[in-house]
């Protein structure tokens, strides 16, 4: 904590007084115009091309996206929001969400307090395991299921004994998305526990804590704002994924049909205004994350000092 | 409290922290455990909270077997080394952990808990800090507060893991004088982790120096600075001078010179003659055992040193010298040196 509270202090500094000394170093030379300021031109010409990039690419389709929700007015909006498919769409996505998160939730904290906290062999392994979804394109992921547990997979036979349905059903989806997004929390929580090191539990079990009371009353509240930053990434990546979930959904509509491939089945039969509503929707979850994302990062940034 | 260490060994993969250590601590003292970095006195501390395990050995509690228990039902105070404070918790929640993880029939209610850390944080004088959180306190309150909290559970036994050495001098300083002062208004049995000479002779009734592992002696203060039992607690506490010397026949030589000193009944072969710069004087050359031209006197403060070099056979040796104040000694004149006090040692050279 010190340490970071040093570095932290160390930024602030070393931007803030150079630029100043530089500054007032540059107007004793030149007798008015700082040496390293751009002529206003330039300046203005950055900004513009800087603005209007973002403008483009992403101010443009994100306005897009609303304009044709709206274009044929409220009404229609709405309309294609509570159509039957359309709900289906929306809760089976909340449904896997809310899976995928809670699962990832818990065994992200799990990896993290065991890599951080513990040495056991194969831990690197492990590292680098939980990296492997952000390496690893999202269709493989879907396809390595179908592969497993397929009508021709490699469980084939036993699953259909037991009558399990895992591809083309709701298990598939889950097992998926869990897949996409499991590095968010762990990543995310990895570092910060490697850096608050095992004194602070160790402490609480002197004291008299049991392991359970330790993790809740010390670990947990260390660790809060990064764990609630990583499922908050984990959440809007498992709404939003596409790949691996279209490779196992089958795209049954009103069945396994996810929000993104509920957008696209509408979009290809030329339904805009129903496609780009239900996009809007996506639109506004990432809006949410993202506002969520600044204060979480704000929370963090404080929490460090 | 008494504590009882019975040949305890314990080994990270191939390095032995401590082998086959024996010790007992008195119930009430205040006892330092001193060393260099590496030499196990933190493992040692940790054995005895119950934070690491032996390999091989006993711990009792007033003759009890504490292995058996875990660190939380050893009701150990430990201060450790960074403080470890609840970084979320304020000072407050911080003192009051360890009675609010009480369960059953130890558990107080809230007013008693306030009034225990509250009569606490007015023991180690920072009453007026218990609104704020860890990070908005200096070292030596975080210090503070690690030992209320400690405190606050009653402990049988007091572990202080390097309790200063985060601290700047003139706190540190400070602190200590203060930490004395608390054992004796709470003579709690006490264990103290410190590589920093100063602050264990100071502090503690009794010091424990170790090395490589080992317990070397054990002793008041006085004992281990004016009665050093080896070569490395000579060498390491307090200031020494080594001179060279052999044991031939039940006397000391320095080359084919007879010194005329006793060599203290170690056996013959290469010695180390080890003396308090304090308990060397400087004399007219020819009278004295050892005798060597003066290189260079340096100042610093109240202290003079004189490197003086002794030419013998098998080369010069270079020894650093007191010289007392109001004497005068120029470069490249020669010198006599008189240990009048002095502790003969074979050389782990010889071995």
């Amino acid at each position: 904590m010190n340490a970071l509270d040093h570095t932290a202090h160390g930024h602030g500094a070393s931007e803030g007084l150079p630029s100043a000394l530089e500054q007032s170093h540059a107007y004793a030379h030149h007798g008015g115009r700082p040496a390293r300021t751009e002529p206003p031109a330039v300046r203005i010409a950055l900004t513009v091309i800087a603005l209007a990039f973002i403008g483009l690419f992403i101010g443009l389709p994100l306005i897009t996206v609303f304009y044709e929700a709206l274009k044929r007015g409220w009404a229609a909006y709405v309309a294609a929001l509570i159509e039957p498919d359309a709900l289906a769409a929306i809760r089976l996505t909340l449904i896997v969400a809310a899976i995928s998160v809670v699962a990832n939730l818990i065994f992200g904290l799990v990896a993290a307090w065991a890599i951080a906290k513990f040495e056991f062999p194969g831990k690197s392994l492990l590292i680098t395991l939980i990296d492997l979804p952000f390496s690893v394109s999202p269709v493989v992921a879907g396809l390595i299921y179908v592969l497993l547990f397929g009508a021709q997979g490699l469980f084939a036979a036993y699953l259909q004994a037991w009558d399990i349905k895992i591809i083309f059903a709701l298990p598939g989806i889950v097992l998926a998305t869990i897949f996409v997004t499991f590095p968010f929390v762990a990543r995310e929580l990895i570092p910060l526990m490697q850096e608050q090191g095992t004194s602070e539990e160790e402490a609480a079990i002197s004291l008299g804590a049991s392991g359970l009371s330790t993790f809740f009353r010390v670990t947990l509240p260390n660790v809060k704002w990064a764990l609630l930053y990583g499922v908050l990434l984990c959440n809007a990546r498992a709404m939003g994924e596409f790949g691996a979930v279209s490779v196992v959904s089958g795209h049954v509509r009103g069945l396994t049909n996810t929000m993104p491939l509920h957008i696209e089945i509408l979009y290809n039969e030329y339904q805009f205004v129903a496609s780009f509503a239900v996009a809007s929707l996506l639109a506004l979850l990432a809006l949410v994350t993202l506002i969520a994302k600044t204060i979480l990062e704000h929370r963090l940034a404080e929490e460090d000092r | 409290m008494t504590i009882d260490v019975v040949g305890v060994t314990k080994r990270f993969k191939t390095f032995t922290a401590l082998d086959h250590v024996s010790l007992t601590i008195r119930s009430g003292e205040l006892v330092a455990l001193l060393g260099p970095s590496g030499s196990g006195k933190t493992t040692l501390l940790r054995i005895i909270a119950g934070l690491e395990w032996p390999d091989t050995g006993e711990v009792r509690f007033d003759g009890e077997d504490a292995l058996s228990r875990s660190v939380r039902e050893r009701n150990v105070g430990f201060v450790f080394q960074h403080y470890a404070l609840f970084r979320h918790m304020n000072v407050f929640e911080n003192v009051a952990f360890g009675l609010r993880v009480r369960r059953g029939a130890d558990k107080l209610p809230e007013a008693a808990i306030r009034g225990k850390v509250n009569e606490l944080l007015s023991l180690v004088q920072i009453d007026w800090l218990a609104e704020r959180y860890p990070a908005q306190l200096s070292g030596g309150q975080r210090q503070r507060v690690a030992l209320a909290r400690a405190l606050a559970i009653s402990p049988r036994v007091l572990l202080l893991d390097e309790p200063f050495g985060a601290l700047d001098a003139k706190v540190r300083k400070e602190l200590r004088r203060w930490l004395r002062h608390l054992h004796e208004e709470l003579p709690v049995t006490s264990v103290l982790v410190t590589h920093d000479q100063e602050e264990a002779l100071e502090l503690a009734d009794r010091v424990v120096v170790m090395g490589h592992g080992r317990i070397e002696q054990v002793g008041s203060p006085a004992e281990v600075y004016d009665d050093p039992a080896t070569a490395f607690v000579h060498d390491f506490i307090g200031e020494t001078i080594a001179l060279p010397g052999e044991v031939r026949g039940g006397a000391l030589y320095f080359g084919a010179h007879a010194l005329g000193l006793d060599p203290q009944g170690v056996a013959d072969g290469p010695a180390r003659i080890l003396a308090r710069p304090h308990d060397v004087d400087l004399a007219d050359p020819g009278s004295t055992p050892f005798a060597g031209k003066v290189l260079a006197v340096r100042t610093f403060g109240p202290t003079r040193r004189a490197d003086v070099e002794l030419a013998g056979e098998t080369g010069a040796v270079v020894v650093e010298a007191a010289v007392p104040h109001g004497q005068t000694l120029e470069p490249g004149t020669r010198v006599g040196l008189l240990p009048r006090r002095y502790k003969v040692f074979t050389s782990p050279r010889a071995t």
